[in-house]
């Protein structure tokens, strides 16, 4: 029952999705340089690895990978 | 000097007009090919007191070919030396620990927390992605990356497709991701609980020798990571766009860090010997993040949650937001606010009673424990000429780990078990 609801409500703020948005020309304040998600490269990679090394968990916001031995 | 004709007025004009808009071509086409190349470099200190001190320098390079493809290359070193907590418990009394290595000892005064001070390490980073617009819906990646450090190893793959839907507003990306992992443990690896021995206990070099011995395996370890993660885009209004990310992770292979131990103690509290810890060999993880990014007319602000789950039932919580101000066209201020906390896994322990069964699994290591940290930063960013950027950002990290509800016993209810760790981080960004 509580699945169904889930399913439900998953497809309906899916099919939301496609009311949602702006046209092309409405983009400008969109298309800045600081509002693309990973506008802070370097400080967000820096993060994650200080917070891989330091918690125990990771991820989320990108593939969380691993790669180094300090957890 | 008399013009000979007319036309010749037009010719020469027009070979001065060719000139011109050949030469403001050439200026054009030089910035343009500027402009191909990104670069932000960054250097990084991070300092806790008392414990581990790190310098990470990271570079990353874009370099666009067409509007078609994007070629990623990024290349970290860093440094790490200092202390890190080995497991063992405070005492009462100064405690003698044997080096990872087994060559060498280490003592810890009373009512202090044992900490490891042999640590260092030095590790190169290297990663590369290509990026390939196929039509204008459908984008995709590819990556690989590569990393060593002294006792470790790690080479990996990820892959990633993208289709945008209506009118670019909703973006739906499959990414993948496989890691291989090589852990070659300073020393050996140990045996999972078995006793650390200590020099103190044997009347020669050579009885130690044995004794130390049988507590190590020779050879190296592995660990394989798949990743996947599903991520949905959407924008919601002229500035708003909200993002929604599930993470599945699936490792298998040696978990255990090879440089932890557990105190064994009777019910006086009081130690009666060491133990190397033993970490399942799988986990499987799940995340559901969540971030919502607007444009304000004189900053930028985000919110993210995560919420993330595992088969250790280590699971967590972390709240984030970054908000940005600019002063002036060139000049901005930051802050970032992180608050996390985590339920510690099934089989953290932060000692074993030496008169009880040992369990199938046991680690006495705070990052797998009850704990809650946060994080206060700020960051100063100035925009320089030809699209240049340099920021500085200094940041102060705390952790506060806690008892996971353990009955603390004898002498360990008067020691600090749990302290909390404080750190900051200070760093310097340049873009051109």
């Amino acid at each position: 029952m509580n699945r169904t609801i889930i399913a439900i409500a998953i497809a309906i703020s899916l099919s939301a999705c496609s009311s949602l948005g702006v046209e092309p020309w409405e983009k400008n304040q969109l298309a800045r340089a600081d509002m693309a998600l990973d506008s802070e490269k370097l400080d967000l990679a820096l993060d994650d690895h200080i917070y891989f090394s330091k918690e125990g968990s990771s991820g989320g916001r990108s593939l969380a990978g691993g790669g180094c031995g300090c957890n | 000097m008399q013009l000979k004709n007319p036309s010749n007025i037009a010719k020469a004009l027009a070979l001065a007009s060719c000139a011109l808009v050949g030469q403001s071509a050439q200026v054009q086409a030089s910035e343009e090919k500027l402009d191909d190349w990104k670069v932000d470099a960054a250097i990084m200190y991070y300092g806790e007191e008392d414990r581990v001190q790190a310098v990470e320098a990271i570079g990353n390079v874009q370099k666009a070919f067409g509007d078609e493809s994007l070629l990623d290359m990024k290349l970290v070193v860093d440094s790490l030396t200092g202390a890190s907590a080995s497991g063992a418990v405070a005492q009462a009394e100064t405690q003698t620990f044997t080096r990872p290595s087994g060559d060498g000892q280490y003592q810890t005064a009373p009512g202090e927390t044992p900490l490891d001070d042999t640590f260092h390490d030095t590790r190169v980073q290297a990663s590369a992605n290509w990026a390939e617009t196929l039509s204008p819906v459908w984008k995709t990646n590819v990556g690989v990356n590569g990393s060593k450090e002294f006792d470790y190893f790690s080479m990996g793959l990820n892959a990633g497709i993208e289709r945008s839907f209506n009118k670019d507003n909703t973006t739906l990306v499959l990414s993948g991701a496989y890691t291989f992992d090589t852990i070659d443990p300073v020393g050996g690896k140990p045996v999972a609980f078995s006793a650390m021995a200590v020099r103190g206990d044997y009347n020669t070099e050579e009885e130690y020798r044995t004794a130390f011995d049988l507590t190590r395996v020779e050879g190296t370890e592995d660990k394989k990571t798949m990743d996947m993660m599903l991520s949905i885009t959407q924008v919601l209004s002229r500035r708003w766009v909200f993002q929604a990310n599930y993470g599945l992770s699936s490792i298998s292979g040696y978990m255990t860090d090879p440089y932890k131990i557990l105190s064994q103690v009777d019910d006086t509290g009081t130690s009666q010997g060491y133990l190397y810890e033993n970490r399942p060999d799988s986990r499987l993880k799940h995340s559901f993040y969540m971030m919502t990014k607007g444009a304000l007319d004189a900053g930028v602000v985000d919110f993210s949650y995560r919420y993330s789950t595992d088969d250790w039932d280590l699971n967590s919580h972390t709240l984030e937001t970054h908000y940005r101000y600019y002063f002036s066209g060139r000049f901005y201020g930051q802050v970032h606010l992180r608050y996390y906390q985590q339920q510690a896994a099934n089989f953290y322990r932060p000692f074993l009673m030496a008169d009880e069964p040992l369990p199938e699994y046991a680690s006495a290591d705070y990052r797998i424990g009850d704990m809650s940290s946060y994080t206060l930063g700020l960051k100063f960013g100035q925009r320089l000429s030809g699209g240049h950027e340099m920021s500085y950002r200094l940041e102060y990290y705390q952790q506060n780990p806690e008892n996971n509800g353990t009955e603390l016993v004898g002498q360990l209810q008067d020691q600090d078990l749990f302290p909390a760790v404080k750190a900051i981080m200070a760093q310097v960004s340049y873009s051109f």
